[in-house]
């Protein structure tokens, strides 16, 4: 609809609310650098098989652990491997466990509040009922039993933390959903005479996007503490694989002697959901996100 | 010597995006037992002056930038903050808009009454309680030993708006400060608390400086009245002064605003263009709950061609009956027509096509605008929708509304944060002609502007009626609006129609008691 | 208020069920029999085995025989070690594990309701920025990290704490409660910041303030309680990231504590101790979630008057 003829041709150019949260956004240094970082670390998981100055696999006992030096930067570990090779292969995986497992929750989350929201009444009540009494249960607890149960499954572990962070998606966006279905421009959108569909794709997405996109980012890094809590209990990610939470429980074994092998990880990790947490609080404030009440 | 006298105030507030001077060089006074008002529209600054009074202003972002402000002699502004308090509450108190929010809900009423008397005079809590229970008596509320121990939450917004009085006055101060006491109640009830004020004032010898947006409660009770717009003070006098010979344009703007006078009624023939029969609107809040009944067996005609004002104070299901007109919130029983068809029975596909038949205009300009669409999206959307102009013609046909609510063109791709309220209301009615509807809701579409836009509007409205021949149901707690407006008046009252008739008959001989009580209500009897 | 408490009650406990039926499906789910490991097994044995833990019945006949056993308190006896029941061991290392929790709760609302207090007070200062900025480190510093820092920093560097143990040597319970309680006086400080922001932000502070009011005054007579709902209501969350935290505390401290034991038994494969202690740990924070619940909607007036009333 950008066609606007020779009739409105003096026209000003409108600045949409999108528009004004950038700019308020470009304001906050933090959350700019929080996603610098951000993205730095996802470029560098991204590309890390071809630029990991060491193959993942290759060991030097002889060397053993070893203190950072010009050869291997952040250190060797017990086994003689590079240290920011493990990191960066480690990266990749807690990265993508907090993306993808942040993914599932939105999509769960998103359809089922949007769904609660809109239809209202007894459906409502149902869907919302299911999520109460859901968030009552002691996820944590079950996610360990279900990693017990079901042996240590990376597909397992996306689903499972999935399954948990939905349900505070859920209940945002029914709130969302609500609150902005007795705005009186989404009447005034009956009275037109919109379908629901219409009404729904035109009117309540773009005004609910805002809060979504906060809530996203700030999931993913509580996705990826999650991620990190059950690998260092041993109950996550399965050697040979890694993820930065293993690396720091193997860390933690060998601190005494070897505390760069415990502080490096443990850099990257914080760094990471420093960036994500200050780009989230960044956000809430540049979309202008109240706080919820959940 | 004055009580208070504020001599050249320039508040200022500081952020982000630059210095904003709230006030500017203002002064004026309030007499030893005289009511001083201060007239303005919002960001006029009446406001802000008088939170300076006291000190109340946040800093930062606020600042004060130069003045005095005397008060018995003494300079307010110069005092630090502990002296300020010793003031506040004792010797200056306020009393704010909205009751609904200025008592804490979390605290009993008597512990918050009480608390200027142990605070100032380190009075007992005995003591203390017996004082705030003859005050709650003197403010005429009813079983005042029972209110000391009830939370806010369970008084009405009038009673609050008495207890807060009863707060205020209950250190006997000399000055009390109302910022707009009366605006957030209904007509009645306000009427209630300006008698109860006036007569506290006179009884306990106090000055008064009454802040408001309305003249015509103003004229009632003010012994000097001081004009503000934009930071600063136009005129100030009497009165009697002010309303005969206003010496600044813009206050003959804004006593041109105030509406009144009568609307020449144009004899129509009755020939009914929606016939109401026995409407039942009922909410059910929570399964197994008593049902809300806020439209409760109503039967109305409303001829074509005609504005009927529809008037009521809140709770009076008004604005429901308008929205069951539309179908906007299902009916529990009855029938409505609308040309001998019946619109309660369409569904579908038939209701949608119907819809373009019948639009609305709501009150907020704010919250009926969607924030992410522009004006020409908005405008596009219902033409589109009904196939009501072809693409091509798109443009013009925007243009033309534009044109007709007096809309710049130059706005088109503007987004609603970016207009003012009374233009937000401007696109609204856009949307609502674009379809070309014979009949229109308008749900108190001049409730939250300024006067002077809200008479606008009110023009607006009067000429586009016409204009596109327009049967228009006009819904509004003001009477002064409806009666400038309407050539018919229906008056609702808890979910019942109590009284229905021309005009001029409801105005000059009302029937019902519940009518009487709200002309009788309507302020400004010394304005007119 | 009766009424409202008797509801939540009543939703409780089906959840509690829903917590007990799934884990013990779950549990009798995994792939391999409890006694598949052990080397040589004479069929006979097993099967005394089996009947002894009920396994050569239905599955169904073995839920309800369970459901029983938990309704007269028993959660049964345990795989791993014979002889010793799941009660016997959870009791052992309840003690433990309410001590350590304690211990952090108390820190962690100390600490986090004064940081988040004094921060609303003074919004965009350093008065703010500071305490938040450490909040938002405490937030990005897992406990599985800050532990083993912990003891690098103040146990073997420094040399002031010891590093392992419960009640053992004086100190030892420094570091774990410390650790157990950051995360959670980080969260508390930022929640009770936002609350005493909103509520700061209310028209009735203004008439507080025009009572003539001092600061102080206004603060805890009219803000704080309205201001630490939040705080209330995020208790019984807490206390059940508290229980999940302690695994990971208890493990790095060497505590005897459940969580520990929990952990262990998840390592061994040990079904009877996980469905026990699993069942144990969500009632308890069914039971705290219940509780906070309560206390936070007793503190709010209209909620309680509304459920007084049997409110609609």
């Amino acid at each position: 609809m950008n066609t606007v003829a020779p009739v409105f041709e003096d026209a000003e150019k409108g600045s949409s609310l999108w528009h004004d949260a950038w700019l308020r956004l470009r304001k906050n240094k933090l959350a700019l650098l929080g996603g610098s970082v951000l993205l730095f670390m996802v470029v560098v998981a991204l590309l890390t098989p071809w630029i990991a100055p060491y193959s993942y696999e290759a060991q030097n006992l002889d060397l053993g652990a070893s203190a950072p030096s010009a050869a291997h930067w952040l250190g060797t570990d017990i086994f003689g491997r590079d240290m920011l090779t493990q990191i960066m292969y480690g990266g990749r995986i807690s990265l993508a466990v907090g993306f993808i497992a942040t993914a599932v929750a939105l999509l769960i989350g998103v359809t089922w509040g949007a769904v609660a929201g809109y239809a209202g009444g007894r459906v409502d009540a149902v869907m919302m009922r299911l999520v109460d009494i859901l968030y009552a249960l002691p996820f944590m607890i079950f996610i360990v039993l279900l990693m017990v149960v079901f042996g240590r499954n990376i597909l397992l572990l996306f689903l499972a933390i999935g399954a948990v962070e939905w349900l505070t998606m859920a209940r945002i966006m029914r709130s969302q959903v609500q609150s902005l279905r007795q705005q009186e421009f989404v009447e005034a959108a009956v009275s037109v005479g919109l379908s629901p569909a219409a009404i729904i794709r035109k009117h309540l997405i773009p005004n609910a996007l805002g809060p979504v996109i906060v809530y996203t980012t700030l999931t993913i890094p509580s996705v990826m503490l999650l991620e990190a809590f059950l690998s260092f209990l041993g109950l996550g990610i399965q050697p040979p694989a890694t993820s930065w939470g293993l690396l720091i429980s193997y860390g933690a074994e060998t601190m005494e002697e070897y505390p760069w092998l415990l502080i490096f990880p443990g850099c990257a990790l914080t760094l990471t959901l420093f960036s994500l947490n200050f780009l989230g609080d960044g956000l809430r404030d540049a979309l202008d996100v109240r706080g919820s009440k959940d | 010597m004055a009580l208070l006298s504020v001599d050249n105030l320039s508040v200022s507030f500081v952020t982000r995006n630059g210095t904003n001077k709230a006030v500017n060089n203002v002064s004026f006074s309030v007499e030893e037992r005289q009511i001083t008002a201060i007239i303005g529209e919002s960001g006029s600054g009446k406001s802000v002056s008088c939170y300076a009074v006291l000190g109340l202003i946040p800093s930062p972002p606020g600042r004060i930038d130069g003045g005095t402000v005397y008060f018995q002699g003494q300079d307010l502004l110069a005092l630090s903050e502990a002296e300020l308090r010793a003031i506040r509450g004792r010797d200056i108190a306020m009393i704010f808009q909205d009751p609904m929010t200025c008592l804490n809900p979390f605290m009993k009423i008597g512990d918050q009454l009480i608390e200027p008397l142990t605070l100032h005079k380190g009075m007992a809590k005995g003591a203390a309680k017996e004082q705030a229970i003859a005050l709650l008596d003197e403010v005429d509320i009813r079983d005042p030993q029972a209110a000391m121990s009830a939370f806010p939450h369970e008084f009405s917004g009038g009673m609050r708006q008495r207890v807060m009085i009863a707060m205020a006055l209950i250190n006997e101060p000399k000055l009390l400060i109302a910022d707009e006491p009366t605006t957030a109640l209904d007509v009645t009830i306000q009427a209630q608390i300006l008698k109860l004020i006036a007569e506290l004032q006179i009884k306990r010898d106090i000055g008064v400086l009454f802040i408001s947006h309305d003249l015509a409660v103003v004229s009632d009770i003010a012994d000097q009245i001081v004009v503000m717009e934009k930071g600063k003070v136009l005129e100030g006098g009497k009165p009697k002064a002010i309303f005969d010979n206003p010496q600044h344009p813009y206050t003959q703007k804004l006593l041109a605003a105030i509406p009144s006078g009568q609307k020449a009624t144009n004899p129509v023939a009755p020939d009914p263009l929606i016939r109401i029969k026995h409407l039942r609107t009922w909410f059910t809040p929570t399964a197994g709950a008593e049902p809300v009944k806020a439209v409760n067996d109503v039967s109305l005609e409303i001829h074509r061609g005609e504005v009927l004002g529809l008037v009521g104070e809140s709770g009076s299901g008004k604005s429901t009956l308008g929205r069951s007109i539309l179908r906007l919130v299902p009916i529990t029983s009855g029938q409505i027509t609308f040309e001998g068809m019946e619109l309660s029975a369409l569904e579908g596909r038939a209701l949608k096509q119907f819809r373009h038949r019948m639009q609305m205009i709501f009150q907020d300009p704010y919250a009926s605008l969607n924030p992410r669409m522009t004006v020409y999206d908005t405008l596009a959307e219902p033409l589109l929708l009904h196939g009501l102009v072809r693409t091509a013609d798109l443009d013009q046909a925007i243009r033309e509304l534009m044109d007709n609510v007096g809309l710049a063109r130059t706005f088109v791709r503007k987004y609603p944060h970016e207009f003012s309220g009374g233009q937000r209301q401007r696109i609204a009615i856009g949307r609502a002609l674009a379809t070309r509807p014979e009949f229109i809701v308008a749900d108190e579409p001049v409730s939250a502007l300024d006067v002077t836009i809200q008479a606008q509007i009110l023009n607006l409205l009067a000429e586009l009626t016409k204009e596109y021949g327009l049967t228009m149901l006009f819904i509004s707690h003001d009477l002064a609006v409806i009666r400038q407006i309407a050539d018919r008046i229906a008056v609702m009252y808890h979910g019942k129609l109590v009284e229905q008739g021309s005009t001029a008959q409801v105005f000059e001989t009302p029937q019902q008691e519940y009518t009487q009580a709200l002309l009788a209500a309507i302020p400004g009897a010394n304005a007119a | 208020m009766l009424r409202f408490m008797f509801v939540r009650i009543l939703q409780a406990l089906p959840v509690i069920l829903v917590v007990i039926t799934a884990t013990f499906f779950l549990v009798r789910s995994a792939p391999g029999g409890p006694f598949d490991q052990e080397k040589v097994v004479i069929p006979e044995v097993k099967k005394a085995l089996e009947a002894q833990y009920r396994l050569d019945l239905p599955l169904h006949e073995q839920y309800f025989a369970y459901l029983g056993d938990l309704a007269q308190g028993d959660l049964g006896p345990s795989f791993k070690y014979p002889g010793r029941s799941v009660n016997e061991i959870l009791f052992a290392g309840l003690p433990v594990t309410a001590e350590l929790g304690l211990y952090a709760l108390i820190i962690a609302l100390c600490i986090g309701v004064t940081a988040g207090v004094f921060a609303s007070l003074r919004p965009n200062t350093a008065q703010d920025y500071v305490p938040m900025s450490l909040a938002m480190i405490g937030i990005c510093m897992p406990s599985f990290l800050l532990g083993p820092l912990l003891v690098l920093v103040f146990g073997i560097w420094l040399d002031w704490l010891p590093i392992t143990g419960w009640g053992d040597i004086p100190g030892d319970k420094i570091l774990p409660a410390v650790t157990l309680g950051s995360a959670y006086a980080a969260y508390i400080a930022r929640l009770s910041r936002a609350g005493m922001l909103e509520i700061l932000s209310q028209d009735y502070i203004r008439t507080a303030r025009a009572k003539g009011l001092p600061e102080w005054r206004v603060v805890t007579q009219h803000a704080l309680r309205g201001g630490l709902i939040p705080v209330i209501a995020f208790l019984g969350p807490a206390l059940a990231g508290l229980l999940a935290g302690s695994f990971v505390v208890e493990t790095i401290f060497q505590i005897p504590g459940l969580g520990r034991f929990y952990v262990q038994a998840a390592f061994n494969r040990d079904y009877t101790m996980i469905l026990g202690t699993t069942v144990f740990l969500s009632s308890l924070i069914v039971f705290f979630n219940l509780v906070s619940d309560i206390i936070a909607a007793w503190l709010n007036p209209r909620l309680r008057h509304h459920f007084q009333h049997g409110g609609s």
